[in-house]
């Protein structure tokens, strides 16, 4: 396993002006992280969605690269999604999965199956262009510019350190976020969209 | 005896309102009804068939598709929808982008009662989630699938257009 936010240290010199999508427990570090806020957009709003709409997103616009960070719990919710993907096969569409074992913001309980599932198998097989698996940062970082290179879907599974939240809500520390909706028209600008 | 509709809904009338309403993608799963609307879209090179595992990810994937410049239109029976409560919700009715739904309305009829609960509930449920609705059944009712889109994109919501012909020749 590695920390999420040496994952994306590592990711951000090869994002290339990529569209970048992060969620779950281990996406708030890329705003951290990115250089192009911009480019860095929201679109959480179901658990499990935010896949499907990464995937509108590299449909709707083919010459931009769409990078998505999806968790394994929200990917499990709708594991569909993965044929979807390959059955259109969007050359622009990079999706990370940043795979903890569990569900860190709930205080920590496993995912099924946490520790026995190939993610990356499942979508190789479910017709992904090419699939990889990294359980430490050195040959995450070794690779994430050829990764980046390459024509989509990719999917690149990664085991990631949890960093589980067990405090009641209303006393977790609150940083602050850019909403959905400012994101998205932030977006739409950058990309000449009106309307 | 089987019961002959004057004039159906043509699969035609419904790609030409497509078209005259800038549609550019038709996020989907197909039912066994609407194989023939499915051929007759699969055929227009202006429109981009998305196909989809689950009903949940259409109302998803229409989101990305708008955020990215596109008109798309999410076609899914009523039993489908149901199953996306929580993508209607949050991906839909939350983003505030205009939406038409194309629902294929299972089990309902002009005639006698209701027995499939599919489409008792279908009504309700549209209802609770404060989306307006219009009813197609024959090719005369073509123009409300214009009017449907008019009041998404005026209201920039989600907005059901439910094919009530679906049982008897909607498709053929």
């Amino acid at each position: 396993m590695f920390q999420a936010e040496d994952m994306f240290k590592a990711f951000e010199p090869h994002r290339d002006n990529s569209i970048v999508i992060a969620t779950g427990t281990s996406g708030r570090h890329w705003r951290d992280v990115s250089q192009d806020e911009a480019r860095d957009l929201s679109l959480g709003g179901a658990m499990g969605q935010t896949t499907s709409a990464a995937l509108g997103l590299a449909l709707a616009q083919p010459e931009e690269k769409v990078v998505l960070f999806d968790s394994e719990g929200a990917l499990l919710m709708n594991m569909g999604i993965i044929a979807t993907i390959a059955g259109k096969g969007p050359k622009n569409f990079y999706h990370f999965l940043m795979d903890n074992e569990c569900y860190a913001t709930t205080g920590g309980q496993p995912v099924p199956n946490a520790q026995d599932i190939n993610y990356a198998g499942m979508a190789k097989e479910a017709g992904y262009v090419a699939a990889y698996s990294f359980d430490n940062l050195e040959e995450f970082s070794n690779n994430v510019e050829q990764i980046m290179k390459q024509e989509g879907p990719v999917f690149i599974a990664m085991k990631m350190v949890p960093e589980i939240e067990n405090a009641p809500i209303g006393l977790r520390e609150r940083r602050p976020t850019r909403g959905r909706g400012e994101t998205i028209d932030t977006l739409r600008k950058e990309l000449g969209l009106t309307g | 005896m089987v019961h002959q509709q004057a004039a159906l809904l043509k699969p035609e009338t419904m790609v030409e309102e497509f078209q005259k309403n800038g549609v550019t993608h038709v996020v989907t799963i197909p039912d066994s009804e609407t194989n023939y609307l499915y051929e007759l879209m699969k055929d227009q090179p202006w429109l981009d068939l998305v196909p989809a595992s689950r009903e949940g990810e259409t109302f998803a994937i229409a989101l990305g598709l708008l955020v990215g410049g596109k008109t798309p239109v999410v076609l899914v029976q009523n039993t489908g929808m149901m199953e996306s409560g929580d993508s209607i919700r949050g991906m839909a009715l939350d983003s505030g982008f205009p939406l038409v739904m194309v629902i294929g309305y299972r089990g309902w009829t002009r005639r006698g009662v209701i027995s499939d609960s599919a489409a008792r509930y279908t009504e309700p449920f549209l209802n609770a989630m404060g989306i307006n609705y219009y009813l197609v059944e024959h090719d005369e009712d073509g123009e409300r699938i214009s009017i449907a889109f008019e009041e998404a994109k005026k209201n920039k919501c989600p907005v059901a257009v439910l094919v009530g012909d679906e049982y008897h020749g909607f498709n053929r």
